[in-house]
């Protein structure tokens, strides 16, 4: 994309800031989409009100027993996003720059292993948050903390590099295109962290509990369809996604997913065609950033018609909880469970 | 002023624009992500305004054509005229072949506006949320902060259009700055600030329409009488002030009307880059050079070149959308290089 645009006849162009601006966006924005279905809002407090989800349960950190870590498995390697990695001894200084693996550490009980948070790890409200950036790591006020585990779900930066250098054992876990992958990563933690039984453990809990929902939502012969929406531009998620994948456990078919493979798994989609679509279930995954709920997804020009729509199973969910694939991933499978099941 | 040559091609180039624009339009309202029948199309179309006799369309696809479609295709339209009209009016003002509508600090200050409502501020209240307003207001900052900080430096020694432009650069570059600042303190708002940068009309309606219409206009108006008087400025402003033109007046009132319609452009779709700068080009190629000619022809030929350009952003990879503003650079820039190469050749 960028080679006819950086030519040399319009190069002086470029220069121009607002045209700039556009070709950095464009190079920025898949990465940016992908970060941000991870990343949470820090506009509310959530911390508080941990339970928007209904279903309840939602601090998995309290469920599992805050043992101490198992000194005897170390030194461990273990295979994360940037390839096999060894941690030396049981972590006691951990930095973790993603809320989702923030929120798995405290599961596994990690815990009181953690150091610092990034500031978007808003959940559970003991971990330490600090005003590190998981986007734009900055690695000297990380090493800063003295981390002997560093923990993120994305490298934009070279911060993976910049730790190795330092001597520093880094995980690099990204987004999961499945739910399994996101266990994976969660045991990975655990193996990291001296606490691989107990990370098991919270898996199968996670595992069982959504199965469970699946299992609760009533039945349809015909495949009902699912609309998620990140924005009220029409952002959607597709089924290579965690969330798409959830979506694909409840049986239901994914509007998003008749967009080309090139649209990536978070595609903008037309207005006209999820009104055409006529999806039975709505998921709304932008009631805090953009105040969208079921009243003004009805007031969309043409909604009103839409099934969803009429058979009042349009939903709002926890921006945050929806985003991450921590354990908090059942409580938002609860909640859809609950939807389909309101409106029969 | 105006060669009889140049008089006689404006007819035919406003007449082949107007023809175009027909053409994209109908195409536009006709193809998009659900397919509509042709015929049933122009049924409902004709319905809608009172000719009955066509078969219309059902209920709910009637509904995407006339809420979304339609809608969707005036806002491109009036969005790509706009910013071609305002660049050909800069490029006048300025003498200068690279200025465009964001010249001034347009974007730069619609940018923080909106992320600064995005990131702080209630974005839902009234029909159209904050947005577009901060963005409307922010662009009009801009541009007036430039112009200020242009003509403080021009009252110390400095001098006209050269210092004018030089200020747009450093008002520009100090609010993407902070733009910039802004929305790396909120990652959490990330893809709405960039799903907004990159340009917006994937969520058009008609209350977009009605409130970017009247400043579009307005400003359309003032631009489209200005032509004799950027014509004139063209051979300098001591020539032009013999001629009776007042070289700063025209300046001061032309940049006015082409940053207000450009302010209420980009309020509603965000910002889309190359249209304001290429259009105007391509007219000048094909036309000529009269600024009595480039306007009018320029705003037709805008108008058809987004709804194109919108057309394909909402086709190539149907149901998902491509960002407005990738297209326009993506097929103006290499468009605009050709253009460029066959000028210096022939």
């Amino acid at each position: 994309m960028k080679s006819p645009l950086t030519g040399r006849s319009t190069r002086r162009l470029t220069r121009h800031p607002a045209l700039r601006r556009l070709f950095t966006g464009v190079a920025v924005a898949p990465l940016v989409l992908a970060a941000a279905a991870c990343s949470s809002s820090s506009s509310t407090a959530t911390s508080t009100a941990p339970s928007a989800a209904a279903g309840g349960s939602s601090s998995a950190s309290s469920a599992v027993s805050s043992a101490a870590a198992d000194p005897a498995t170390f030194p461990v390697t273990v295979t994360a996003g940037n390839g096999q990695v060894t941690v030396p001894a049981a972590p006691k200084a951990i930095v973790s720059l993603a809320p989702s693996l923030t929120e798995m550490l405290y599961a596994i009980g990690a815990g009181p292993q953690v150091k610092a948070v990034d500031d978007q790890s808003n959940f559970p409200a003991e971990a330490p948050r600090t005003k590190l950036s998981g986007f734009k790591p900055n690695a000297e006020a990380i090493a800063g903390y003295a981390p002997d585990l560093v923990v993120l779900s994305g490298d934009t930066s070279g911060l993976v590099a910049a730790l190795t250098k330092l001597k520093v054992p880094v995980l690099l876990l990204e987004a999961p295109k499945t739910i399994e992958d996101g266990y994976t990563e969660e045991v990975a933690l655990g193996r990291a962290t001296g606490h691989e039984a107990q990370a098991r453990t919270a898996v199968d809990g996670t595992r069982k509990r959504i199965a469970a929902a699946v299992a609760a939502a009533p039945k349809d012969d015909r495949k009902r369809k699912v609309y998620h929406e990140l924005d009220p531009t029409y952002y959607s998620v597709t089924s290579a996604t965690f969330i798409g994948d959830l979506y694909r456990q409840f049986g239901l078919t994914n509007i998003a997913d008749s967009s080309p493979k090139a649209a990536g798994g978070y595609p903008q989609l037309s207005a006209e065609f999820v009104v055409q679509a006529a999806p039975d279930l709505i998921v709304l995954a932008d009631g805090r950033c953009c105040q969208q709920d079921p009243a003004a997804v009805a007031k969309r020009p043409a909604f009103a018609t839409v099934p969803a729509v009429m058979g009042g199973r349009v939903v709002t969910v926890n921006d945050d909880i929806a985003s991450r694939w921590g354990p908090r991933l059942a409580d938002f499978a609860e909640q859809i469970a609950k939807t389909l099941g309101g409106a029969g | 002023m105006l060669a009889g040559g140049q008089r006689r091609r404006r007819g035919p180039a406003l007449v082949g624009a107007g023809v175009l624009l027909l053409l994209v339009a109908l195409a536009g309202v006709s193809i998009g992500a659900v397919p509509l029948p042709f015929g049933e199309v122009v049924g409902s179309l004709l319905r809608r305004i009172g000719v009955h006799g066509g078969t219309p369309l059902p209920a709910t696809q009637d509904a995407i054509l006339l809420e979304w479609r339609v809608p969707r295709v005036v806002l491109a339209a009036l969005v790509g005229g706009t910013l071609a009209l305002a660049g050909a009016s800069y490029q006048g003002v300025f003498r200068n072949a690279l200025a465009d509508p964001y010249l001034l600090g347009a974007a730069s200050g619609a940018g923080l506006g909106a992320t600064v409502v995005i990131a702080w501020g209630p974005t839902q209240l009234g029909p159209l949320g904050t947005v577009p307003v901060a963005a409307f207001v922010g662009s009009l900052t801009g541009v007036g902060l430039a112009y200020a900080l242009g003509a403080a430096a021009s009252r110390h020694g400095g001098g006209g259009t050269a210092t004018l432009l030089l200020a747009g650069i450093a008002v520009s570059s100090f609010l993407t700055a902070a733009q910039t600042l802004v929305q790396q303190t909120h990652t959490d708002d990330l893809r709405l600030i960039y799903s907004w940068i990159l340009g917006r009309l994937g969520a058009a309606q008609w209350d977009d329409v009605t409130m970017a219409l009247p400043y579009v206009v307005v400003s359309a108006v003032v631009m489209l009488l200005s032509g004799r008087a950027l014509d004139v400025l063209a051979v300098g402003d001591d020539e032009a002030t013999t001629l009776g033109v007042r070289p700063r007046r025209v300046r001061l009132v032309v940049l006015l009307a082409a940053s207000l319609g450009t302010a209420a452009a980009v309020a509603v779709s965000g910002l889309i880059g190359f249209v304001g700068l290429v259009v105007p080009h391509v007219v000048r190629r094909l036309a000529g050079g009269s600024y009595r000619t480039v306007l009018p022809v320029s705003l037709v030929g805008g108008a058809a070149f987004m709804v194109a350009a919108d057309l394909a952003a909402r086709t190539l990879l149907a149901p998902a959308e491509l960002p407005i503003g990738v297209v326009t650079a993506f097929v103006g820039a290499p468009f605009f290089a050709a253009l460029l190469r066959s000028g210096s050749s022939s």
